[in-house]
């Protein structure tokens, strides 16, 4: 045991204190953060605007149709398809003569195609300018339809969970969020770290300096104290992330303006009402207390705590799957690669499924999914997100937890046993069947 | 005989050869013990047996007496194998530190055996430099510190020579003897013949997984002699074979000759005292060690064992 401290203190110093850790640890947040910044900066400035020459023969719409900002309708004299672009137009629509009753198509001519995105929102606005209008023949006056608009998006959903007595604000969509990253961060992590613990292992092969520790301490410690030390850096990055984190948010927080500040913290104390008398909350204001309000509502100590778990759990399960192969590879890396994929399909897969069960947390592939240890770390933290134990019971994710550690007790003891063979063994090409037969031959 | 490590009756046995098959011998407390046999012959499964690397499929090990027990037995033992490698970003003095703590040393003690052999190597501006930067023989030179630096009984070196200017050698060469004078056993493998009969008190060859000879380096010698003698005579008189020896081969009045069977040396001298030829010298040629090593191994088809099916 004490040699096997020795050994973990070894791979983790010389990895921490490598100049690569550092980088990795401090820009990866930076990279995040820039990445965000970058879309939301390009799908702000990105918008296209399109000018649209409608062709309305009876002008059963022209009333109702309105623009939005990305598109403006207009209805002028005198163009037609061979000569809207000369006009000014992106775009030409024409409409048919609507009969009741039958189902006739408008046409949209471009020079430049159209996205998904903007057919749609065409498409809608004309739907609903039919659908006033129609309103309007059955004798509905203007004023009260867009009266009745006005009024009908004052309703929002708010969803509670019941807990015994009471009940609980939750969201599905930050619920999405938090399954869709922890599930997308462990997936990362299980490559990142499991391929470097293989590569560490193909170090002490190829370098021959694995038959000098072996014969000072067992394989099976040194199998382990690389799979700790390594699985100790990725906790110690998760950590400085945390940190680096909180206290980027907080940093950014003290440069709002001071009342935006105070509104906030009076918005917090009152329950997101503003006290009668008061000014009204600014915008900004509101909409601070709202992200924060939506943050609070999941359960945080029950997340970190399964994904610092369904991590550790993952981790182990993997890396020894990882160090077995690492340990039966010579000197070519091409090797590795074709006895990898065994250990990285189940890896993709699992995030496969990571990404149904962020939408649909209780389909019976996702509660077995969250159950067999080779995608349970990804997929239990996907439905943990959505509540314990209103989407996943507690029996749930005992067993879960029970068969991920099972898992990786019997991974950790196959690869030591293949491990201790390929350790030593050179010149000779292992496919999975001899490592088959070494993990199962007698003593 | 005082052994300090006796192997009885080991066997050890591949899925497609009988790396070591049956083997026993005793090797003296404080001897030099050279292990030889041709490349393949189960050296290597015999050594990692001995270093607790491998387990022996049937026989026992003793190590001063009591049953080798790896767990414990370990740190009495430093075993420099063949293909010797270092973690190549790692600084050297940091390196040797943690192999020694690995060996089961403290800190303290371990830095402090550690700076004493540096010096006595002259390696003292080593330690902050990476084993990336050594030469093949420089990282030799660092191997063998790490290896005895924590006062093994049995230090167990396979072809500690190779890659060493003689300068490097010899200096490997004196604490070799160094450290059996002090008490220490040391096995010494390798395919250098001359370097066996130089160093080593007692030699077992091993061939096909077995023992074959097991002796001291002289007792071998004389086991193996071929009753060859070298003869020279003054310049001008001749030497013709006749019933008593045969010539083999002769370069100026030197000779190289047999004695027939039933013959002795006295028959010879006699014969020559008779022809009134004037003796100048008159030797025992005894076979070296690489020429019994041939004689023994040779057409055993030792080479193909390899890919042989048991």
């Amino acid at each position: 045991m004490n040699k096997t401290w020795l050994i973990i203190q070894r791979e983790y110093t010389s990895r921490v204190k490598n100049k690569r850790f550092l980088m990795l640890t401090f820009l990866m947040p930076l990279l995040i953060v820039g990445l965000i910044a970058a879309s939301a900066y390009f799908s702000v400035t990105g918008v296209e605007y399109r000018k649209i020459a409608v062709i309305d023969p009876n002008g059963y719409i022209k009333t109702s149709l309105k623009n939005t900002n990305q598109i403006s309708f207009s209805f002028p004299e005198k163009v037609d398809t061979s000569n809207y672009v000369e006009k000014g137009y992106t775009d030409i629509l024409i409409l048919p003569q609507f009969e009741k009753g039958t189902k006739s198509d408008y046409i949209l001519r471009s020079k430049k195609s159209m996205g998904l995105m903007l057919q749609e929102s065409i498409s809608n606005r004309i739907n609903s300018a039919i659908e006033d209008q129609m309103l309007q023949d059955a004798g509905i006056q203007q004023n009260i339809l867009d009266s009745i608009h006005k009024a009908s998006q004052v309703a929002e959903l708010k969803a509670y969970e019941d807990k015994g007595s009471s009940s609980k604000e939750s969201n599905a969509g930050l619920a999405m969020g938090i399954g869709y990253a922890s599930g997308l961060l462990i997936y990362m992590t299980m490559f990142i770290y499991g391929a470097m613990v293989m590569r560490g292992v193909m170090e002490e092969k190829t370098n021959r300096i694995a038959e000098v520790i072996i014969s000072s301490v067992k394989p099976f410690e040194l199998m382990m104290g690389k799979i700790i030390g390594i699985g100790a850096v990725g906790l110690t990055q998760f950590l400085l992330w945390i940190v680096l984190i909180i206290s980027l948010t907080s940093v950014a927080m003290g440069f709002l303006p001071a009342d935006i500040q105070h509104q906030v913290s009076t918005l917090q104390q009152s329950n997101g009402q503003m006290a009668g008398g008061m000014m009204q909350a600014s915008e900004s204001a509101m909409k601070i207390y709202n992200f924060q309000h939506t943050i609070s509502t999941a359960n945080w100590p029950l997340i970190i705590g399964c994904f610092i778990f369904y991590f550790v759990g993952g981790y182990l399960f993997y890396a020894a799957l990882f160090a077995a192969v690492g340990s039966t590879v010579n000197e070519d890396p091409q090797d590795a690669q074709s006895l990898m994929f065994p250990i990285t399909m189940p890896l993709i897969f699992s995030y496969i499924i990571t990404n149904m069960v962020t939408q649909n947390p209780n389909t019976p592939i996702a509660f077995w999914a969250s159950i067999i240890p080779f995608s349970s770390p990804m997929v239990m933290m996907a439905r943990v997100a959505y509540g314990v134990p209103s989407a996943v019971s507690y029996w749930e994710l005992a067993l879960s937890m029970l068969c991920l550690v099972a898992g990786f007790i019997f991974t950790t003891w196959l690869s030591g046993r293949i491990y201790r063979t390929g350790i030593l063994l050179y010149g000779k090409k292992v496919t999975w069947k001899i490592m088959f037969k070494w993990a199962f031959k007698k003593a | 005989m005082d052994a300090l490590l006796s192997l009885q009756n080991l066997k050890k046995y591949y899925a497609t050869q009988k790396a070591v098959d049956d083997i026993s011998f005793d090797i003296e407390r404080g001897s030099i013990f050279g292990l030889l046999g041709p490349n393949g012959a189960g050296k290597t499964t015999l050594l990692r047996m001995i270093t607790g690397i491998f387990y022996p499929d049937s026989g026992n090990i003793l190590l001063d007496g009591v049953p080798f027990n790896p767990m414990v037995d370990i740190e009495k033992i430093g075993y420099m194998p063949e293909e010797r490698g270092m973690y190549k970003k790692m600084k050297i003095g940091e390196q040797a530190l943690y192999l020694a703590q690995l060996k089961g040393m403290s800190k303290a003690e371990a830095t402090e055996k550690i700076k004493y052999w540096f010096k006595k190597f002259e390696m003292e501006s080593w330690w902050n430099k990476k084993v990336e930067d050594l030469s093949k023989g420089m990282s030799q030179k660092l191997q063998f510190v790490i290896t005895v630096l924590h006062e093994p009984k049995l230090i167990i070196l396979d072809e500690p020579f190779s890659g060493l200017d003689p300068l490097n050698a010899n200096l490997i060469k004196d604490e070799i003897y160094a450290l059996a004078k002090k008490g220490s056993t040391i096995i010494f493998s390798t395919h250098r013949m001359e370097q066996v009969e130089e160093i080593c008190d007692h030699i077992v060859l091993v061939n096909l997984g077995k023992k074959i000879l097991d002796g001291s380096v002289a007792g071998i010698k004389q086991q193996f002699k071929e009753n060859n003698f070298s003869i020279e005579i003054k310049a001008g008189a001749g030497l013709s074979s006749n019933s008593i020896f045969t010539i083999i081969s002769e370069a100026a009045s030197k000779y190289l000759i047999k004695i027939n069977e039933g013959h002795s040396v006295n028959n010879v001298l006699q014969h020559i005292i008779e022809q009134k030829i004037e003796l100048i010298g008159f030797n025992e040629v005894l076979p070296s060690l690489n020429e019994i090593f041939i004689k023994l191994v040779e057409g055993t088809h030792a080479g193909a064992r390899a890919f042989q099916k048991i």
